[in-house]
């Protein structure tokens, strides 16, 4: 791969939203570290995809790469142009080279608006198209590419299905002639029959137009199925990434074997066969993550030394980039994995400090 | 006779001015002692108002009508006034939910919420009731469960609630145990862990539970028997196993084709079933899913089919099933499996020069067909 094939890179951003407590003054008590040093490149015309349980940060990092977060540190580098620098102006035209779609198409879809506005609104924003005729030509080629009627155009969101509206949110992505779109859990809101039409549309959308992808969501299923190279975060970073059928058949990194083996399969065969490797506890907050290894405290392969006082850095180990400390004594099975008591976890923001509660809480009632 | 029996089950939904739904449509499903019984598909099919309804726990409204009966152990469920069902639930039948938090009391320790289940069904009270509740906790798996119990449930995670609400439900040790979604709101390494709670409880104390779902990954490593609900009734009824394998009903197959497994490759197309939900034909002109269906035919149109019993204890409700012997059970499902497979025969994924197509399925010994 030479280096001009991509699209996208990367590097050690940092996403860090501040957490205020007061009432009439703000105070930064702290920082959640949404996300904290991530790496990553996208080839041109392939599907990046981001795994991850909930509140690890892909959606703020797919916001980040977008620029509709401010990141706090790193660099974004776009088809050669580095964005985090870049000026409003110049931004903004950048902009309709990068698209959004996102989970819930009714919440990002304006439901005062007919089809027909919500596509040619885009057009005229960005400038695109000669005249209404040429918009009109434009905006019927994308309904066709995501098989919508033409008579939708004058329909509104709350009169289409949900795998509907999810192709009118692709097709709002798509007017504008995109080569990178960032599909923040496109197909979770919807029923598996239709997630599969959809992830089908995605599939041939790229085929045809030579799309690239960043695809999140926390259905590795889905992600697997159509990603070409797979990273899997974990509270703010990646721990491991490699080329989809790798990560499947040779997971390196402790929690990406957890996560594999995790997700139910539909066969009782292989329901019946596999091993699990559950893991103790809840995933810790990421505003006060574990030091060293982030995963130490759930690691069923944990061990006495540098897990947890070293933070691994994201290392090559074959195709695979793992970022464990041990990763080839597990592989090779020099290592064994050991029962891991679980901690408790607190939900973000509650619990944690009296002073936040709006329950009747009893003093000292925890750790 | 079953432990649980349902039988005909309609519940219909009317507001002035409108039209009346039919959410559930003659559901029928039997669910034995000690058995785990699937109730799967998609959004709006039912499933929800299926479990409420034989809990009885819709709305007593003028606008919500149940017909059909639910017979628990002889008594049925919904002819039973107030107070006979409020002793039934909680100490025979017990339900969770998917969202813990919203059938969690915010402003009581969980402690007390546990305890109150003892005291009012076991007849438990003070130290002992507190020793139990610990022990409870700690069954499901919360650390430290003297403290949790004094704790309020916005303090745990939502694993945790999950587990809290678990240990209510299971402090009776009920009969019948009906979870609706427990995990879906949970992440995946969180609900392996809640899936191996149930089932260990299930095993441990022979308690049914009937678990209600969207996920057929869930269903296949969990479930007996699986009952496909569409538009309200029960399409396909079968054991876990020929279901996943021999799908009949072209529903399910369509289903099974829709779903991308972790073990297939990247660039295989899924087969969705096209439209959506909302493309329905009423039951009573005849198959609800005939707009979707690609083996639709004449017979299908004009009056609801009927359910077909075959010999081996399946049942299906449709006129023109997938065929059996050179089964169609989606292109994802015949793309792993490299050779036919027989009922009775090896399954694919066993031949032992096969490599193993998730981590971790190699060496687990070979467990013998279950009937
Ligand atoms: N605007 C914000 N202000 C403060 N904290 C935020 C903000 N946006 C996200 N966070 C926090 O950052 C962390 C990562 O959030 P993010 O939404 O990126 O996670 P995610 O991986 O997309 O999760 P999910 O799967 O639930 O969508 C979470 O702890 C979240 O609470
Ligand atoms: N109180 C109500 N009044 C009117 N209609 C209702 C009511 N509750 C449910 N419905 C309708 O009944 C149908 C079945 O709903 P139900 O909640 O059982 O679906 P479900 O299978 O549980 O779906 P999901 O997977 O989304 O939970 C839906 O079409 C729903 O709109
Ligand atoms: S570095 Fe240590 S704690 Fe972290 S994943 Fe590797 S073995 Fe586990
Ligand atoms: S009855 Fe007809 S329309 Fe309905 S599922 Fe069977 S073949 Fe399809
Ligand atoms: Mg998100
Ligand atoms: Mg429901």
């Amino acid at each position: 791969m030479t280096d001009n094939d991509i699209l996208v890179e990367v590097r050690d951003l940092k996403v860090h939203f501040p957490i205020t407590r007061g009432v009439i003054f703000d105070r930064t008590v702290g920082h959640v570290k949404a996300v904290d040093g991530v790496d990553l490149r996208i080839p041109r015309g392939k599907t990046y995809g981001l795994v991850g349980e909930s509140g690890c940060g892909k959606s703020t990092l797919g916001r980040a790469l977008l620029q509709l977060t401010p990141p706090t540190g790193g660099e974004v580098v776009f088809d050669g142009v580095e964005l985090t620098t870049l000026p409003a102006g110049r931004l903004r035209t950048m902009r309709r080279r990068m698209q959004m779609i996102f989970q819930d198409p009714m919440s990002s879809l304006d439901p005062r608006q007919n089809v027909e506005s919500i596509l040619t609104e885009g057009l005229q924003t960005h400038g695109i198209g000669t005249d209404r005729d040429d918009r009109r030509r434009i905006i019927g080629e994308t309904l066709d590419a995501v098989g919508l009627p033409r008579w939708a155009l004058s329909r509104y969101p709350h009169e289409f299905s949900g795998g509907q509206r999810q192709r009118i949110g692709i097709a709002r992505a798509l007017v504008l002639g995109p080569e990178l779109i960032v599909a923040d859990e496109p197909v979770s809101a919807l029923d598996v029959s239709i997630q599969a039409q959809v992830v089908n549309l995605l599939d041939e959308l790229q085929d045809s137009l030579g799309l690239t992808y960043l695809v999140i969501a926390h259905d590795l299923a889905v992600v697997r199925h159509i990603s070409d190279v797979v990273g899997v975060m974990y509270l703010g970073a990646l721990v491991e990434e490699a080329p989809g059928d790798r990560l499947y058949s040779e997971p390196l990194h402790p929690y990406t074997r957890a996560l594999m083996s995790a997700v139910p399969v539909p066969d009782p065969d292989v329901e019946d066969r596999r091993e699990r490797i559950l893991l103790a506890g809840d995933l810790p907050s990421p505003a006060n993550p574990p030091p060293g290894c982030r995963f130490h405290t759930r690691c069923p392969w944990a061990q006495p030394t540098r897990c947890a006082d070293e933070r691994p850095a994201l290392r090559e180990i074959g195709a695979s980039r793992v970022a464990c400390h041990w990763a080839e004594q597990i592989a090779s099975g020099e290592l064994r994995p050991h029962a891991v008591r679980a901690e408790v976890v607190r939900p973000e923001g509650e619990g944690e400090t009296p002073g936040v509660v709006s329950a009747p809480t009893e003093p000292g009632s925890y750790v | 006779m079953a432990l649980l029996e349902v039988d005909d089950l309609c519940v219909t939904f009317s507001r002035r001015g409108q039209r009346p739904v039919r959410a559930v449509d003659g559901v029928s499903f039997s669910v034995d002692a000690g058995e785990v019984v699937g109730l799967v598909g998609e959004s709006g099919c039912g499933k929800s108002v299926t479990s409420l309804a034989v809990m009885g726990l819709l709305p007593r409204q003028p606008g919500v009508r149940v017909d059909g009966k639910a017979v628990f152990d002889g008594t049925d469920l919904l002819q039973l006034d107030d107070r006979s069902r409020r002793d039934i639930r909680g100490r025979d039948v017990a339900m969770i939910f998917q969202d813990p938090l919203s059938s969690l009391n915010p402003v009581i320790p969980i402690g007390l919420q546990v305890t109150e289940v003892l005291t009012r069904h076991r007849g438990m009270r003070g130290a002992a009731a507190g020793e139990e509740a610990a022990r409870l906790l700690d069954r499901v798996g919360i650390p430290d469960p003297k403290r949790r119990l004094k704790e309020y449930p916005h303090q745990l995670s939502g694993g945790m609630r999950q587990r809290a609400l678990i240990a209510m439900a299971v402090a009776c040790k009920p009969r019948l145990l009906i979870a609706d979604e427990p995990t879906t709101a949970l992440d995946v390494t969180i609900q392996a862990q809640i899936l191996e709670l149930l089932k260990e409880l299930v095993r441990d104390s022979g308690t049914a539970l009937v678990m209600i779902t969207h996920d057929l990954g869930v269903v296949a490593g969990l479930c007996d028997t699986v009952n496909v609900l569409y538009a309200g009734r029960v399409v396909e009824t079968a054991r876990r196993r020929p279901l996943f394998r021999q799908p009949r009903h072209p529903y399910t197959v369509g289903l099974l084709g829709s779903v991308p497994r972790l073990d297939a490759g990247r660039g295989e197309r899924l087969n969705p079933i096209p439209g959506s939900v909302r493309d329905v034909l009423p039951w009573p002109d005849g198959c609800a899913f005939a707009p979707r269906c690609s083996r639709r035919i004449d017979e299908c149109v004009g009056e609801p089919p009927d359910l077909v019993l075959t010999h081996d204890g399946r049942s299906y409700r449709c006129v023109n099933p997938a065929p059996l012997p050179g089964v169609t059970p989606g292109a994802d499902i015949r793309a792993t499996a490299p050779t036919e497979v027989e009922p009775g025969s090896v399954p694919a994924q066993a031949v032992p020069d096969d490599p193993p197509t998730v981590p971790g399925l190699g060496p687990a010994p070979r467990e013998e067909e279950k009937p």
